[in-house]
């Protein structure tokens, strides 16, 4: 039986928002407010009296950040909530933990919900470590029990144990944000709201937080994390739900989710093409075309494990004689580049006959090949890099496109776990017998 | 935003019952809340902790730290007794000692006009606590009245210094006294919550604030007995629930000697609740939308 915990229904959130001459910024003078109803009822009457239809507009105008948004989270999952700047993601948070009222519609929420829109919520830098270890669980609603009792984890979690009675003020950030979340991780609620917590602190904490929040999310907690970081949603969350301008697009399993999120990023489902070179990104010497994937006779964005992965781009050269070279990064799902590979001969296992060589005019396609099983299973993501000139010149276009290598079963006929690992090639490996014995239990030593 | 509890019955497959007191929230817009008092009171922990921060933190870093508390009364009572007493020759309650009319005075005065001032900005000095997480928003601008309470609490010691110097003993009367710190609590309270409301929209207010307390310290009977007031004005007079709460502590303090003008007190008192039952309502009618307009 389901047990649904979160039920959004219709959700929708409006912001009244000005333009121009509209006061704004949400710093409002009783003063701006006068002026501009004078201004506002003198436009008005001039609408009236010239018989033109008052246009209320010009001015004002209301913003749906949320709209229609209907989902279903059950009891245990972690869901990750994902979208480009300004979809909603933390406008969603803020209605589900409370924070705002909805506009429209209505969520039905069993259990306690405890939200972590940002690390260090209600911090004060005159206080001590130790105080604030109190007054920032207790503003995210633990009780002091649970405070006292969690205190000497937090505390070791945090690794300031020396710093606990000095103000937090004389921190250093990486401090400071690693005893914020230190209080944050031992939350005890049944709905944990998470936004971008993950992007802070070095990369040894940040592998630290995700560790714990897999942790609180295997315990059969509900999680909502929102993250721009496509690999801790992936590695955190079973289920995504993708955001665009307030409106749900697709929510489900999280790799097609992310997947369907990567590609629609590139507007294009299967390759990242430009048709017009005056639109597509580069400089005066070169523009890219397209890059594509191409595995096992066709351009597509899943590549099976054991299939070589033939990277493809093409560009056009619009300055003739362009000495040209091209590079790929290859990064996995966490960022971390996998590799960078490019076409001069001491790197490639044979010559790129066009290397150093004048180029024409015209559209070239400079490909490469990653080997089959080479590649662990994943989402790899690819940079592209057009040199000329030496490097003098060059169009860096970043997560230009991105496949998804899945597993064939081919390396999985004696382990079926979990095969850790960026890459996963085939080694040589082999066992020798060095030196037996007929003596059980016995070896004689050379 | 609103909450609802109820009992839900969760049983599991093997047939055992098991019945968990599980909260049910319903968010919606403009939900009646039922539970909004009890929330409140489930909150209390984070009330105690917030009072506590604003407490601790409020002399940190000075060099005579809570002697603050004390100096500045303590002077504000100094020269006020010279101008009205010595300079304006205004009489006091019977005999009751010029100093001891003003101090006893003062306390009140400093309890409202501090809590008032501090609450009314407490909103947006938590605009970070309240566009992040979420607790019943009472609870800002009633934690901060506590430092006032402290405050005040520190400046009754003087008060006792004051009474040991001038041989004064106080009647039964001065065992109502924490009737009247509450009086005085509630008089802030209103206008405070009123004010901090508007100020997240209109942050003019925190202006109008200081202006509003200067001016309260010459209308209210501080430096001056309210018995100077003209028998036909003072029914008038006692419109400022300021004077209520004086009249009452004066009366408490001063014992006999300060003689407490009922319908003045009474009409004081009604303004207060007045005011109490405007500022919650309206706070609790803004509360919902603090975050986005703060």
């Amino acid at each position: 039986m389901p047990d649904t915990v979160i039920k959004a229904e219709n959700l929708g959130k409006s912001y009244i928002i000005g333009h121009q001459e509209e006061i704004g910024g949400g710093y409002l003078a009783l003063r701006e407010v006068l002026v501009h109803n004078i201004k506002n009822f003198w436009h008005k009457t001039k609408d009236i009296i010239q018989g033109n239809p008052i246009i209320q507009g010009s001015t004002r105008e209301d913003f749906w950040a949320l709209k229609d948004v209907s989902f279903e989270i059950q009891r245990g999952e972690a869901v990750g909530i994902i979208g480009r700047n300004g979809a909603g993601k933390s406008t969603l948070l803020k209605i589900l933990s409370r924070i705002t009222e909805p506009s429209a519609g209505r969520v039905t929420i069993k259990g306690r919900v405890a939200s972590l829109l940002e690390v260090g919520t209600g911090f004060h830098p005159e206080l001590t470590g130790r105080e604030n270890i109190y007054l920032n669980g207790s503003i995210l609603g633990m009780t002091r029990i649970e405070i006292k009792r969690n205190f000497d984890e937090i505390v070791s979690f945090s690794g300031v144990e020396k710093f606990l009675d000095t103000p937090v003020k004389r921190y250093s950030s990486g401090m400071y944000v690693r005893l914020a979340f230190a209080v944050a991780a031992h939350l005890e609620p049944e709905i944990l709201v998470i936004d971008e917590v993950l992007a802070v602190g070095d990369a040894e904490f940040q592998k630290k937080c995700l560790g714990k929040m897999g942790e609180v999310a295997s315990e059969g907690r509900t999680v909502l994390v929102v993250s721009h970081n496509m690999g801790a949603i992936l590695n955190l969350c079973q289920n995504t739900i993708l955001l665009n301008q307030g409106k749900l697009i697709k929510a489900g399993n999280t790799e097609e989710v992310v997947r369907y999120y990567l590609a629609s990023n590139n507007k294009k489902d299967e390759v990242s093409a430009w048709n017009e070179p005056e639109k597509a990104p580069g400089n005066k010497i070169f523009r890219l075309h397209a890059v594509r994937i191409n595995s096992d006779g066709a351009y597509k964005t899943d590549v099976a494990i054991d299939k070589d992965i033939q990277i493809e781009v093409e560009y056009w050269i619009l300055q003739p004689g362009t000495i040209s070279h091209t590079s790929i990064h290859l990064l996995d799902k966490l960022g971390t580049v996998v590799l960078a590979s490019t076409n001069f001969p001491s790197a490639s296992i044979k010559p790129d006959q066009w290397f150093d060589k004048p180029h024409p005019v015209g559209l070239f396609k400079t490909s490469c090949t990653i080997p089959a099983n080479f590649l662990n299973e994943g989402i790899y993501s690819i940079h592209v890099i057009l040199l000329s000139n030496k490097g003098a010149d060059e169009v860096f276009v970043k997560d230009v496109t991105s496949f998804t290598v899945y597993e064939t079963g081919e390396m999985r006929k004696e382990y079926t776990g979990v095969w850790i690992g960026v890459v996963r090639p085939k080694l040589a490996w082999k066992t020798e017998l060095l030196n037996s014995s007929k003596e059980p239990g016995k070896i004689e030593r050379n | 935003m609103k909450m609802k509890k109820m009992n839900t019955q969760v049983s599991s497959k093997t047939g055992s019952h098991q019945t968990t007191n599980e909260l049910v929230i319903v968010l919606e817009q403009g939900r009646a809340d039922k539970y909004y008092w009890s929330d409140l009171w489930r909150y209390r922990e984070l009330f105690l902790i917030l009072a506590w921060r604003d407490l601790s933190v409020r002399y940190k870093q000075t060099v005579i730290g809570v002697l603050w508390a004390i100096i500045r009364p303590l002077l504000t009572m100094v020269v006020f007794t010279i101008i009205f007493s010595g300079v304006a020759n205004l009489p006091s309650d019977g005999e009751t000692p010029y100093a001891l009319l003003v101090f006893s005075a003062m306390l009140p005065w400093t309890l409202f006009s501090s809590s008032l001032s501090d609450a009314s900005n407490s909103l947006i000095q938590n605009e970070n606590l309240i566009s992040k997480v979420y607790f019943p928003r009472l609870i800002v601008p009633t934690a901060t009245i506590v430092t006032a309470l402290a405050d005040f609490l520190i400046s009754l010691v003087i008060l006792f210094g004051l009474m040991v110097y001038y041989r004064f003993v106080p009647g039964w009367q001065m065992l109502l006294l924490p009737a009247f710190i509450l009086i005085a609590l509630l008089a802030s309270l209103g206008p405070s919550l009123y004010i901090t409301t508007l100020n997240v929209k209109y942050r003019d207010f925190r202006y109008v604030i200081p202006f509003l307390v200067q001016f309260g310290l010459y209308i209210s009977p501080v430096g001056f007995s309210s018995s100077v007031i003209p028998e036909q004005w003072r029914l008038l007079y006692s419109l400022n629930p300021v004077v209520g709460v004086i009249d009452g502590f004066r009366w408490c303090i001063l014992g006999g000697e300060s003689v407490i003008y009922w319908p003045g007190f009474l009409l004081s008192i009604g303004i207060v609740l007045a005011f109490l039952w405007l500022g919650v309502s309206q706070f609790r009618k803004m509360e919902k939308s603090f975050a986005d307009l703060i």
